[in-house]
C-alpha cells in the first residue's frame, strides 16, 4: 500500500479542526513506560491497546499488554489461544527492530488469590482463600476487576527488564471512572469506621470489645445481624480480620500505582467511536484527567466511515440515482443508482461522524486528535491489526 | 422452547457496549406502551440513557413519566439508584429510623453499595423486583391491579449481565438465613420464571455477535429465559446479489456505469469512477461479513428482529419509528 496509491478519505479530514496526535512519537518515546487505553464500552479499546503493542513492538520497544476482558478479544486479534493471567509471547510479529510482544489478559480471581497468598501469612491465607465471603468477594466484588487491574499493572511494573512498555486496556466499567476511583474507594473504606466495626469483635474476642465503640456501633452491629443474619456477618468479619493484616500493603500498592499513573511515563489515550454517546462519555473523562492532573496523549477516535470517491454531494448523488432507476433502463442503469446511493450515505454518515468529533474539539480544542478509517472487515489478525496501527499513526 | 413471552412482564435488554441497548430498550418501551398500557422503563448505571434518549430532564430516584403513546399508554423512566433503594429497602421491612442514619454515618451503606460483594446488583435488581409487584394503590399485595403493564429494565453490558442476573442466587448461597436469603430467593424466582425474559441486542459484526452468542449461552445455563435477539442499525443492501458478486470481484462493468452516470449528468473522473467502485466493493464485503453474522444468530433458534440503522442518530421521533418497527415484525404483540 503506497501513500500515492491511497486516496486521503475525506473522513480523517475532520482532524484539521484538533492538532493531530502523533502515535508513532508517543510509542517512540523512551521516556513513556504505560499507555493506558480509556473509554466506554465497545469503542474499539481493545484492538487500539492491541494495535499499539503490535506496532511498538515492531518499532522496537518491548512490549506488554494488559487487557481485562471476559469477552478474550484481544486473544483472537492475537492469534493466542488462551491468555491466562501470565505474559505470553505474540506468535509472528517482526522482531527484526529489537522488540517483542507479550500479552496478558487479567484473571481478577488468580491475581487476589496471588495477592493473598503472596502478603498473607500462610496459615492466615488458606483461612481467607477457604471463607464464602472471600470467595464471592473474589469473583464478583463490585470494583474487583479496577482493584486487580491496579495491582497487576504494579506487577508488571515490578518486572521493568522484561518490558519497556506497558499498555493496559482499561476494564469494561459501569464508568471508565471506576479505574481511577479503585484505590480511592479502598482507602476511604479502608480508613473508616466502619471497618473497625467489622474488625473489632473479631479482634477482641467477642462482644467485649464492643462495649468501648460505645452505644451508636452495638445498634448498627444489632442492625446488621438482623439484616445479614449472624452468620454472614460472621464470615464478613473473619475475612475483613483475616484480610486487615495484608489489606495495608495491598493498599499502598494501590497508592503507589495510583502515583505512577499520574507520572510523566504514563500517557492516558481516551478512546472512542463516533457517536453521541462514546464522544459524550470521552469528553467526561478527558474533564476528569485534567481535573485529576493525569498526564493525558490525546483522543482516538475510532471506525470514521470511509468516502474513497472524491468531489459528489450526497444530493447531487441522489437526485441522479433517482433519475436512474426508474425502473426502465438496463441493469448497468440500477447498479449505477444503487452505487450512487451507496455513496450518498457514506458521505452523510462521515460528514455526521465528522460533526461530532469536532464538537467535542471545540469544547477541549487543545486535546490532540487521531482519526482511524473503519475496515471493511472485523479485525482478528495480526495483519489488520498492523493496518489499525497504519491508520493511528496516519 | 417457546417463543410466545405474552406471559413476560420485565423485559430485560442487554446488548454489547455500542450496540444501542438503551435506545432498543426505550423503543421496546414505547412498543409496549401502545394500546394504553403503563410501562416503567428503568436503568442501573446511572448514564441518564433514558432522559438523553426521551430528551427529557435528567431523571432522579422518583419514577417519572417521560412520554405518552397515542393509545392513552404511558412511560415511565426510573433511573434505579442503589444507596436510595438500599434505604428505602430499609425503611420498609426493618423501620429503621435513627439506626438508618447511623448506618450511613458509619459508612455501612457505602460499604454495602460501592464494596460489598453482590448487594449493590441485588438492591438494583431489588428496586426493580419491588415496582413489579407493586399495585396501583401502592400496596404490595391485594386485589388492586398492577401499577405497571410491563417493566423494560436497560441491564448491564453482555460482558456482565450473566453476573448481574445470577448475583441473588449467590447472595443467597452466602446468607443462608435470614431476610437478605429470603429476599434473595424471591428475586431469582421471580427472574427464573416465564414473566421474565432477556433479549439482546447486537450489530450484525464479529464481535458483537460473539459476545451475544455467549451470553445466550451463559443465560440459558444459569435458568433464564431468552426471548429475541434484536439486530440493531441495520442497513439493506444498495446491490443485487448479482451485482454484489461483480462488484466483490472487483468487476462491476466500468464503461457501462460510467455511460449511466455521464447521462445522469456527472462529470465522470477516473478517481470518481475508481473510488465509487472502491466504495461498492467495500460494501459487498461488508454485506457479506452481516449475512455470515446473521445465519451464526439463527443457529441459537431464537427470533431475531431487525431494526434499520437512522441516518440521523436518535431523537424522541426516532424512537417512536423503531417501536413501530418492533410492532410490525410482531415482536409485542
Amino acid at each position: 500500500m503506497t501513500a500515492a496509491a491511497q486516496p486521503q478519505p475525506s473522513g480523517t479530514r475532520a482532524s484539521q479542526a484538533a492538532p493531530r496526535l502523533d502515535i508513532d512519537a508517543l510509542i517512540g518515546d523512551r521516556a513513556i513506560g504505560i499507555i493506558v487505553c480509556c473509554g466506554s464500552g465497545g469503542v474499539g479499546k481493545t484492538t487500539t491497546a492491541a494495535a499499539l503493542g503490535l506496532r511498538a513492538a515492531e518499532q522496537g520497544r518491548r512490549v506488554v499488554v494488559l487487557t481485562i476482558d471476559p469477552a478474550r478479544r484481544l486473544a483472537q486479534s492475537l492469534g493466542l489461544t488462551e491468555l491466562d493471567n501470565t505474559p505470553r509471547p505474540v506468535q509472528g510479529i517482526d522482531t527484526s527492530a529489537g522488540g517483542s510482544l507479550d500479552a496478558m489478559m487479567l484473571d481478577m480471581k488468580r491475581t487476589f488469590d496471588e495477592v493473598v497468598l503472596a502478603h498473607a501469612e500462610p496459615g492466615k491465607a488458606q483461612q481467607i482463600l477457604a471463607n464464602p465471603f472471600y470467595q464471592a468477594v473474589s469473583s464478583s466484588f463490585a470494583g474487583t476487576q479496577e482493584y486487580m487491574a491496579m495491582e497487576k499493572l504494579g506487577q508488571l511494573k515490578q518486572s521493568a527488564d522484561r518490558w519497556d512498555l506497558i499498555i493496559v486496556d482499561t476494564p469494561p466499567s459501569r464508568s471508565a471512572l471506576d479505574f481511577l476511583d479503585a484505590p480511592n474507594r479502598l482507602g476511604s473504606f479502608l480508613d473508616g469506621r466502619f471497618i473497625r466495626l467489622l474488625t473489632a469483635p473479631a479482634k477482641a474476642s467477642g462482644r467485649a470489645g464492643l462495649k468501648v465503640f460505645g452505644i451508636g456501633i452495638q445498634m448498627v452491629s444489632g442492625v446488621m445481624t438482623k439484616i445479614l443474619g449472624g452468620q454472614m456477618l460472621h464470615d464478613v468479619q473473619t475475612f475483613v480480620a483475616a484480610l486487615d493484616t495484608m489489606f495495608g500493603g495491598f493498599r499502598e500498592r494501590a497508592d503507589k500505582t495510583y502515583r505512577l499513573l499520574s507520572e510523566d511515563e504514563t500517557a492516558f489515550l481516551v478512546v472512542a467511536s463516533p457517536e453521541r454517546d462514546a464522544l459524550r462519555e470521552a469528553s467526561y473523562f478527558v474533564d476528569r484527567l485534567e481535573a485529576d492532573g493525569m498526564p493525558l496523549s490525546g483522543l482516538v477516535v475510532n471506525r470514521i466511515g470511509r468516502v474513497v470517491a472524491p468531489g459528489l454531494s450526497p444530493s447531487r448523488a441522489l437526485a441522479m440515482a433517482e433519475s436512474l432507476d426508474d425502473g426502465t433502463g438496463p441493469r448497468s442503469a440500477t447498479n449505477a443508482a444503487g452505487v450512487l446511493r451507496l455513496h450518498a450515505t457514506l458521505v452523510r454518515q462521515a460528514e455526521r461522524q465528522r460533526e461530532l468529533a469536532e464538537r467535542f474539539s471545540r469544547g477541549h480544542p487543545e486535546i490532540p486528535v487521531a482519526y482511524v478509517p473503519a475496515l471493511s472487515q472485523d479485525v482478528h489478525d495480526l495483519e489488520s491489526l498492523r493496518e489499525v496501527g497504519d491508520a493511528l499513526a496516519e | 422452547m417457546t417463543t410466545d413471552w405474552t406471559n413476560a412482564r420485565l423485559h430485560i435488554v442487554t446488548g454489547k457496549g455500542g450496540t444501542g441497548k438503551t435506545t432498543v430498550a426505550a423503543a421496546l418501551a414505547v412498543a409496549l406502551a401502545s394500546n394504553g398500557r403503563r410501562v416503567l422503563l428503568s436503568e442501573v448505571e446511572g448514564r441518564q440513557g433514558i432522559s438523553q434518549t426521551f430528551d427529557v430532564p435528567p431523571l432522579g430516584t422518583e419514577e417519572t413519566r417521560v412520554a405518552r403513546t397515542a393509545g392513552g399508554g404511558e412511560i415511565v423512566g426510573l433511573s434505579v439508584d442503589a444507596k436510595a433503594a438500599l434505604m428505602e429497602y430499609l425503611q420498609l421491612f426493618y423501620k429503621l429510623g435513627r439506626a438508618g442514619k447511623l448506618l450511613e454515618k458509619f459508612g455501612a451503606i457505602d460499604f454495602a453499595t460501592t464494596i460489598a460483594p453482590g448487594v449493590r446488583d441485588v438492591l438494583l435488581i431489588g428496586k426493580i423486583y419491588e415496582a413489579g409487584r407493586r399495585r396501583k394503590d401502592g400496596k404490595h399485595r391485594g386485589a388492586s391491579p398492577a401499577a405497571y403493564d410491563a417493566i423494560v429494565l436497560d441491564a448491564p453490558p453482555t460482558g456482565r449481565i450473566g453476573r448481574f442476573l445470577s448475583v441473588n442466587s449467590e447472595v443467597a448461597d452466602l446468607a443462608r438465613v435470614g431476610p437478605i436469603h429470603s429476599q434473595a430467593g424471591s428475586i431469582t424466582t421471580m427472574l427464573e420464571s416465564d414473566g421474565t425474559v432477556v433479549h439482546i441486542v447486537t450489530l450484525l459484526e464479529e464481535m458483537p455477535v460473539q459476545e451475544t452468542v455467549e451470553a445466550v449461552h451463559d443465560l440459558r445455563e444459569k435458568g433464564l429465559h431468552v426471548g429475541a435477539i434484536i439486530v440493531n442499525m441495520v442497513r439493506p443492501p444498495y446491490l443485487d446479489d448479482a451485482a454484489l458478486d461483480q462488484a466483490r470481484a472487483g468487476r462491476l462493468h466500468k464503461p457501462s456505469i460510467s455511460t449511466q452516470l455521464s447521462e445522469a449528468g456527472v462529470k465522470v473522473t477516473p478517481d470518481l469512477l475508481d473510488g465509487l467502485l472502491d466504495e461498492a466493493q467495500n460494501h459487498a464485503l461488508r454485506v457479506d461479513l452481516e449475512r455470515e453474522q446473521l445465519a451464526i444468530l439463527e443457529e441459537t433458534g431464537l427470533p431475531i428482529y431487525q431494526l434499520p440503522a437512522l441516518p440521523d442518530g436518535i431523537d424522541p421521533g426516532e424512537v417512536r419509528e423503531l417501536a413501530d418497527a418492533l410492532i410490525e415484525q410482531g415482536m409485542v404483540k
